[in-house]
């Protein structure tokens, strides 16, 4: 488990770095609130991707399902925040507890029985639940008229600041990084190779499978849950399955089993369609789409192994273990 | 009752439809295992083709289908050849997502203002609805056609598939792809075969659609090719009788849930029946689970 304590020091160093340029780029004028948000928006895609990076990439099991933990984390969490109405930063937290804690139940009472079924069709269920979410949320201010339903959620307090949805991205990719390369993580990469090998050395794999869910679904809500509290409006077309299409996009072009791959790639896909409405300016916006499209298949075309293949860089890679005989290991999870 | 038969009848109606496209996916997935989520699209397509033709380019409608359906058979080779061939031996997730992009591709190109633009457009029906009541029930003669045009379609592709030699071949194909090469089939042209014939009946599909629920635009294919998708898995998949079964319950579920219930409703409950069947059925209502070789 753990971190070598120089290993944890220099990604504290790197988050900081990372933050003082970005501080120092909005101070200079270099990046505008226009461009800030995009920021944070793709800080809080890194947070959902991982969570279906564990599941799929690291684990195998297929879901077209994510976005729909990503909208329950986002109104369970917006619905406690409003309700308290203070904005404050422990009702902040407090609602994104909770939301995180309700993503993570609905995530066990479904994983629990739909995880038994095999590839396409856990897609295919999962890929139901994301309507069944989406027809629900349209539907959700008939039994609480403040989730707004089809028509959007307002009123949830804007407290997430870019140093909060800095610290969270940082606190989701540390602990995905320990996890993956815990026991924990290498029987979820065992899973994904080989389930029935798995479990002929002695390991339930339905226990891992539905812990790695929860844990990557409770991911997805939180990521939820900072985006109710930096955009001032939640509409259930958000949360729908072409959003789960798009964390599946994230985590296949980022390449299967490689968190660095994820994480490069949820940040490069929301500056990348928001650097194609800028450049492609007012009369060319209907090519936006157009071109995204062909970019995808183009991509997975030349780079069907996605951008990283299963390679971890940096801070990602897995540390190396020394054994008795000298030898040197390289830790699962890569 | 005469207002609950009714509703059978509609919901018959609708489950033809789906049959079309589902057929599609099922054939497709039977033969290269692959989701093939641009089908909806192609659909959306062939809905559009048979409305210019017989809008626009002055056919009659029965050649307006026609030529909807040759020109999205085309469409549907050139979608394999170009997006999916290249990957037939790529883990199956990144032809998922090739197919998620030629989805797009489809979408958003035909939103574009000198392709079919990103309005809806009101289809004027080529034949004048004529409804005949025998008993309470009513019946028009677009559900006949409807149910006309399928059987015939169904019959055909029975046909094909168990009747000729290059329906030998699909069927050799889905099974293995090596062993059907040994024996001389040629998967490639098999594979084009397969997609050519799915979009050409997703076209129809779409031609019929647009007749019946007239109303038309670009991103129309999306929920008819999901849920046809999702009966296809409901029944099977890569089981033609299979696709046709769970099309039918897929469409009455989704007729009675909106008169019975509430029309707001219906997608969720059709999707919640998809998986409560599927955690009895793991391989659908036709599929057999297949025990796991080491």
């Amino acid at each position: 488990m753990g971190m070598k304590g120089n290993q944890l020091a220099k990604s504290i160093i790197g988050v900081v770095v990372f933050y003082a340029v970005v501080k120092f780029a909005v101070i200079s004028g270099v990046i505008n609130p226009y461009w800030q948000r995009v920021l944070d928006q793709s800080l809080i895609y890194v947070i959902g991707a991982l969570g279906l990076s564990l599941i799929f990439g690291f684990t195998g099991q297929f879901s077209i399902g994510h976005a729909a933990f990503y909208g329950l984390g986002a109104y369970s969490a917006g619905l406690v925040s409003k309700t308290l109405g203070t904005g404050s930063i422990p009702a902040f937290l407090l609602s994104l507890f909770v939301g995180v804690i309700f993503t993570g139940l609905v995530a066990y009472l479904i994983g629990k029985p739909v995880l038994r079924l095999q590839s396409d069709y856990l897609g295919i269920a999962t890929l139901g639940f994301g309507v069944i979410v989406k027809v629900g949320l349209d539907n959700a201010n008939k039994l609480i008229p403040e989730l707004g339903g089809a028509t959007g959620m307002t009123g949830i307090p804007q407290v997430a600041t870019f140093e909060w949805v800095l610290f969270f991205t940082a606190l989701a990719i540390i602990i995905s990084r320990n996890f993956l390369h815990s026991t924990y993580g290498r029987v979820c990469t065992s899973i994904r190779e080989d389930e029935i090998a798995t479990k002929a050395v002695g390991i339930n794999p339905a226990k891992y499978k539905l812990l790695v869910f929860i844990f990557g679904c409770a991911l997805a809500g939180l990521a939820g849950g900072i985006y109710a509290h930096r955009y001032p409006f939640l509409h259930p077309t958000s949360f729908d399955f072409l959003q789960s299409f798009n964390f599946l996009i994230i985590v296949v072009a980022g390449g299967m089993g490689s968190l660095t791959g994820t994480v490069v790639t949820a940040i490069g896909w929301v500056f990348l369609l928001e650097g194609l409405r800028f450049v492609l300016g007012e009369a060319f916006m209907d090519w936006r789409g157009v071109i995204y499209a062909v970019l995808l298949v183009v991509l997975v075309l030349v780079r069907r192994q996605g951008l990283f293949g299963n390679k971890e860089f940096g801070f990602f890679a897995p540390r190396a273990v020394i054994t008795k005989e000298g030898k040197q290991h390289v830790a699962a999870g890569s | 009752m005469e207002f609950f038969l009714n509703q059978v009848i509609n919901g018959i109606q609708l489950g033809l439809v789906y049959a079309l496209i589902a057929l599609g996916y099922t054939m497709v997935y039977g033969i290269v295992k692959l989701i093939n989520f641009a089908h909806g699209d192609v659909f959306m397509v062939g809905a559009f083709l048979g409305y210019f033709g017989f809008t626009y380019w002055g056919l009659p409608w029965p050649v307006a289908i026609l030529v909807s359906m040759v020109i999205c058979a085309i469409l549907g080779v050139v979608i394999e050849r170009i997006a999916y061939r290249p990957l037939r031996y790529a883990p199956r997730i990144v032809a998922l997502i090739s197919a998620i992009g030629v989805s797009f591709f489809l979408e958003y190109f035909c939103s574009l203002k000198f392709v079919f633009g990103a309005n809806y457009r009101v289809v004027q029906r080529p034949l004048p609805e004529i409804s005949w009541h025998i008993g309470g029930i009513t019946i028009t003669n677009i559900q006949l056609l409807i149910l006309v045009a399928v059987v015939g379609m169904l019959i055909l592709l029975q046909w094909i598939v168990h009747r000729t030699k290059v329906g030998a071949a699909m069927r050799t194909v889905s099974f293995d792809h090596d062993a059907a090469r040994l024996m001389g089939v040629n998967v490639d042209r098999t594979i084009s075969f397969t997609f050519a014939l799915g979009s050409a009946m997703a076209a129809m599909g779409g031609v019929l659609y647009a007749i019946a629920y007239p109303q038309i635009q670009p991103f129309m294919g999306i929920m008819p090719g999901l849920k046809a998708f999702t009966a296809a898995v409901l029944g099977g998949i890569g089981l033609i009788p299979g696709a046709v079964l769970g099309a039918l319950i897929m469409g009455q579920v989704e007729t009675m849930t909106a008169a019975f219930i509430s029309s707001q409703l219906r997608d969720a409950i059709a999707f919640a029946i998809l998986i409560i069947v599927l955690l009895f059925r793991p391989s659908g209502i036709l599929g057999r689970t297949e025990p796991e070789k080491v």
